[in-house]
């Protein structure tokens, strides 16, 4: 099996260590893994912040980037919601705007094909444990945009639990929003702050070594009040923890 | 142009339709697919479930037949000297002497009732899956005011037969045209701290009485809402 | 809307304040965590909520398309029964209507039930500047209306208040308005509502006026819905001897069959509960005309525009109006949870007030610019909404319309408005991101770039950035990007 991978923006420019992780996790699980160049941004800020119109250059880009890939995998929840849910709906506004059909034809062809990451590991290749070793106690908070926006589920949560050596704690309050909500954390810079507060209390309050999400925007937010806090928990996004094995724990 | 012309002339360019319009009809388009009912019961099965949900709710629940009812209302008017009642209960009065009965007219001020220390109805009919009682205003049942503005309310509910499951079941058998209040244990509130507290404006005391005795309406036609 | 609302600051000032309160903090969270557990039992009980849900949106979504015939059969319903119907534009026009409506009777107060609408309207302002009192009779609206304070929940407006507070204000303003608080007056809740009782009774006993809302209106009947938990809904709704509604256009259901969903899925949204204490259903004057007593002898309904119509000539933002009322979006939402409804500078706080403020009022104002952008787009809110609004879809649909501009229709009229002040640089540094984006080589350059200043970043940023590094690291840069390791290691991508 074939996919190409879209890293994100986000990932490509300040997480390679988690793109890197995905390619070495899929490899190892028998898929083959392609990069297309001409990926950049899904636009998901530009598009949640109210500039649609800007968006949609790099609509019409990513649907191009991936033409003739069965699967697009992305370790990002809201980067695939942003595709499957945001992307028919810029298409229908533009028809609608009377600027022809080549938006909302770009978004019916790719959201389809766009899977997260672990979507994409328990329903297309049916497995949950991917074979990583990892002892560490880990808690786990999962993303709005999976867990509302794809109906993740339990997705992530098994993929964790089959992880050898991993201790999987619960999160309380887990399904409540970490305060991140892309330019919200810069618009509404206390509510964010005191929403992610909250989230790393709890989080420290269950006493595991590792945060992790299925999102590095997230854990950006979490993992900056977390160091400014000098808390000792770290952040480490799922797929790093999938990837990890004895022979080569994550970087 | 009138107010109205006005709304009514924004909505149809709203909506992109023109005032003559023939749409489909009201339920063309409604997915009504959801439960008539949450379970199958027996009728003893839906009364049990009505306590269940009234006593929930705090209201307090008696069952009885007609034998025992006069009794029952006597130990429930144990502190009452006056009672009202509606224009016609359906139902015998306990004969204790220091009780004295008013019976609804429309003379009756509020603070008339104010005085009033228990009122006794019937009512129209009762849902088990939300433990409400409906009165309709019916002559078991009185003005609206009556059940409300004295502090101890006893209604009588003849068991099994005004018992429905639930509230599609319910509706089809009330006339809206009628004034209809539903209720589902004492007055209460959450405005404080969303912590629910019984007991604010309508009656603090709900005595629910399940009579074990049968309904006096005639059969009614087959449920509309039955299917 | 009332005019103070609209002075109000931006939502991110308003909420700042809010955060910083620590008794107003711990008052929502335990109120709001409260009840929201209680309405994920109460709902879980109906396995057949998903189809209700699809069901009340539907029948909502088709009273809203027809709404024209719909609430010409409910002027005559309500007519043939007795009451008289007025249209009001907005919300001058409505204030105007009841006025002379409670002038026309000679009474000079009214006691009220609590309203959605009639706050909007700011009814309460109007009738005060003619010379007319009017009493809140709802609890928590009794506790707003003694402490000159603003509402900041839909269903509980005095959400803010702990018992303690509640006390002290009751014994310090109930005096001025009528029977004063017992002087023990202690702040177990029994007795606060106890104190309520007593201070509500005489004015309800003495009332010849009411003004109320309604919460549905059945256009084939004519029959109006009230739901509520105290009695003083009842007390309002049958002994005065003159009822005035105040009712959104958007209030109206085709049929009383279409009760048998909302019965079901109001309680249990709102105040988590199988069905609220009681509900009133009236039609008109009733079987007697009035004749027999039993409620008013005279019944007026205002019908209530005030931006509803310009809101149903959106087509994203149209879905606002199957609201309900439930405030189960508030509830649930971590943002309303820590900013408090008054942050939200409109009678309609949380979720659904931050698509339901701008498109009622536009977005000219700071307040109403910058209520779309008062979410994380999380979603709570959407999946706990008994009519299935899709408030983040709206949320971003209205942040383009401030970002933007675009088409909007504003008192019946189509208009191209501009975009909101103070998206300037916004925008432009949008554009600059964009067209980098589109150019994966100058993005590559750019992450370079960087990497290569990455000892360099600083902790704290100048200017924009600022909003960030107050409380937060910034995420430290890595030495090589995605694209430049692919590169390295598995050669040029394709």
């Amino acid at each position: 099996m074939r996919v190409a991978l879209f890293v994100t923006c986000v990932n490509d420019a300040l997480y390679p260590q988690t793109g890197i992780a995905v390619v070495r996790l899929l490899e190892r699980l028998g898929v083959a893994v392609d990069f297309p160049a001409a990926q950049s941004c899904c636009g998901q800020p530009l598009y949640n912040t109210g500039y649609r119109h800007e968006t949609e250059p790099l609509l019409l880009r990513t649907a191009a980037a991936f033409a003739g890939h069965a699967y697009v995998v992305t370790p990002s929840g809201s980067c695939a919601a942003m595709i499957r849910e945001h992307y028919p709906r810029i298409g229908r506004k533009a028809e609608r705007e009377g600027r022809g059909t080549d938006l909302a034809d770009a978004a019916t062809s790719l959201a389809p094909r766009v899977y997260e990451l672990t979507e994409f590991l328990v329903d297309v290749l049916g497995v949950t444990d991917v074979g990583a070793y990892f002892p560490h106690t880990v808690t786990y908070h999962p993303s709005c945009h999976g867990l509302r926006g794809l109906g993740l589920g339990d997705r992530p949560r098994r993929l964790l639990a089959a992880v050898k050596g991993l201790d999987l704690v619960e999160l309380s309050g887990a399904q409540e929003c970490c305060g991140f909500g892309g330019t919200f954390a810069v618009k509404n810079p206390d509510v964010s702050a005191a929403m992610g507060t909250d989230k790393i209390a709890s989080a420290a309050g269950t006493g595991a070594e590792v945060l992790c999400a299925a999102d590095n925007s997230c854990l950006a937010h979490l993992g900056g009040l977390l160091r400014r806090a000098d808390s000792p928990l770290r952040t480490l996004h799922l797929a790093e923890i999938l990837a990890s094995t004895e022979e080569e724990p994550p970087t | 142009m009138t107010s109205k012309d006005r709304i009514l002339a924004r909505i149809r360019r709203a909506v992109q339709q023109p005032a003559a319009q023939t749409g489909p009809g009201p339920d063309a388009d409604i997915p009504r697919d959801y439960l008539r009912v949450h379970a199958t019961r027996t009728p003893q099965e839906r009364v049990d479930l009505l306590a269940a949900h009234l006593a929930e709710y705090r209201a307090r629940v008696h069952r009885t037949d007609e034998d025992g009812l006069r009794d029952l209302l006597g130990r429930l008017l144990a502190d009452a000297a006056t009672v009202q009642l509606p224009p016609d209960l359906g139902f015998g009065l306990p004969s204790d002497p220091s009780l004295t009965f008013v019976t609804d007219h429309a003379a009756q001020t509020p603070r008339d009732l104010d005085r009033v220390d228990a009122v006794v109805t019937g009512c129209a009919l009762a849902i088990a899956e939300t433990g409400t009682i409906v009165l309709d205003g019916g002559p078991s049942q009185g003005r609206r005011r009556i059940t409300l503005v004295p502090d101890h309310h006893i209604c009588l509910v003849r068991v099994p037969g005004q018992v429905v499951d639930s509230v599609p079941e319910a509706l089809p058998l009330l006339d809206p045209g009628r004034p209809l209040t539903w209720i589902s244990g004492p007055s209460a509130t959450s405005d404080i701290e969303l912590e629910r507290v019984e007991g604010v404006h309508g009656p603090r005391t709900l005595d629910v009485v399940l009579v074990a005795a049968p309904d006096p309406r005639p059969d009614p036609d087959p449920r509309p809402g039955t299917q | 809307m009332t005019r103070t609302d609209l002075g109000m600051p931006a939502f991110p000032e308003a909420a700042r304040e809010a955060v910083r309160d620590g008794v107003l903090r711990a008052n929502l969270r335990h109120a709001t965590h409260t009840i929201r557990d209680k309405r994920a039992r109460a709902v879980a009980e109906l396995a057949d909520w998903d189809r209700l849900r699809a069901a009340g949106k539907a029948v909502k979504d088709h009273t809203l398309r027809h709404l024209d015939r719909h609430l010409l059969r409910l002027e005559a319903a309500v007519t043939a029964a007795g009451g008289t119907v007025h249209w009001a534009v907005d919300a001058d026009e409505a204030n105007r209507i009841v006025t002379e409506l409670v002038r026309a009777t000679g009474e000079r107060e009214v006691v009220k039930v609590k309203s959605m609408a009639t706050q909007e309207i700011g009814l309460n302002e109007a009738l005060e500047a003619a010379g007319i009192a009017a009493y809140e009779t709802d609890l928590a609206e009794l506790i707003v209306q003694l402490g000159r304070d603003r509402p900041s929940h839909i269903l509980v407006p005095a959400i803010h208040r702990n018992r303690a507070e509640i006390r002290d204000i009751f014994r310090a303003e109930m005096g001025r308005w009528g029977r004063p608080a017992p002087d023990a007056l202690g702040d177990d809740p029994r007795e606060l509502a106890e104190a309520a009782r007593l201070h509500l009774r005489e004015k309800f006993l003495r009332a010849k006026v009411a003004v109320s809302g309604a919460n549905f209106m059945v256009a084939e009947t004519g029959t109006m819905v009230v739901l509520e938990s105290e009695g003083n809904g009842r007390m309002c709704l049958t002994l005065p001897e003159t009822l005035i509604s105040v009712v959104g256009i958007e209030k109206v259901v085709p049929t009383f069959r279409d009760l048998e969903i909302f019965l079901q899925t109001l309680p249990r949204s709102s105040t988590a509960e199988r069905m609220n204490p009681y509900t009133t259903m009236w039609t008109g004057l009733g079987p007697s005309r009035g004749a027999d007593g039993d409620g008013p002898s005279a019944f007026h309904l205002v019908l209530l525009d005030n931006g509803r119509t310009d809101t149903l000539a959106d087509e994203t933002g149209r879905q606002a109006l199957r609201c309900i009322r439930c405030s189960a979006c508030l509830n649930v939402c971590p943002v309303y949870e820590r900013a408090g409804g008054h942050a939200y500078g409109s009678v309609y706080p949380g979720p659904i007030g931050a698509v339901l403020s701008p498109q009622l009022r536009g977005t000219g104002s700071a307040i109403d610019a910058s209520l779309p952008y008062a979410s994380t787009l999380c979603g709570a809110c959407y999946d706990v909404c008994p009519v299935a609004i899709d408030i983040p879809e709206i949320l971003v649909h209205l942040r383009e319309r401030v970002a933007q501009g675009g088409p909007v229709t504003r008192h019946g009229i189509r208009v191209r408005i501009r975009p909101a002040h103070g998206h300037t640089a916004e925008r432009a540094a949008v554009r600059a991101a964009r067209l980098l984006l589109d150019r994966p080589g100058a993005l590559r350059a750019g992450e370079r770039l960087l990497a290569r200043a990455r000892r360099l970043t600083p902790r704290r940023l100048p200017g924009p950035g600022r909003a960030w590094t107050d409380t937060r690291e910034l995420p430290s840069v890595p030495a090589e990007s995605f694209r430049d390791w692919w590169t390295r290691e598995r050669g040029t991508p394709q």
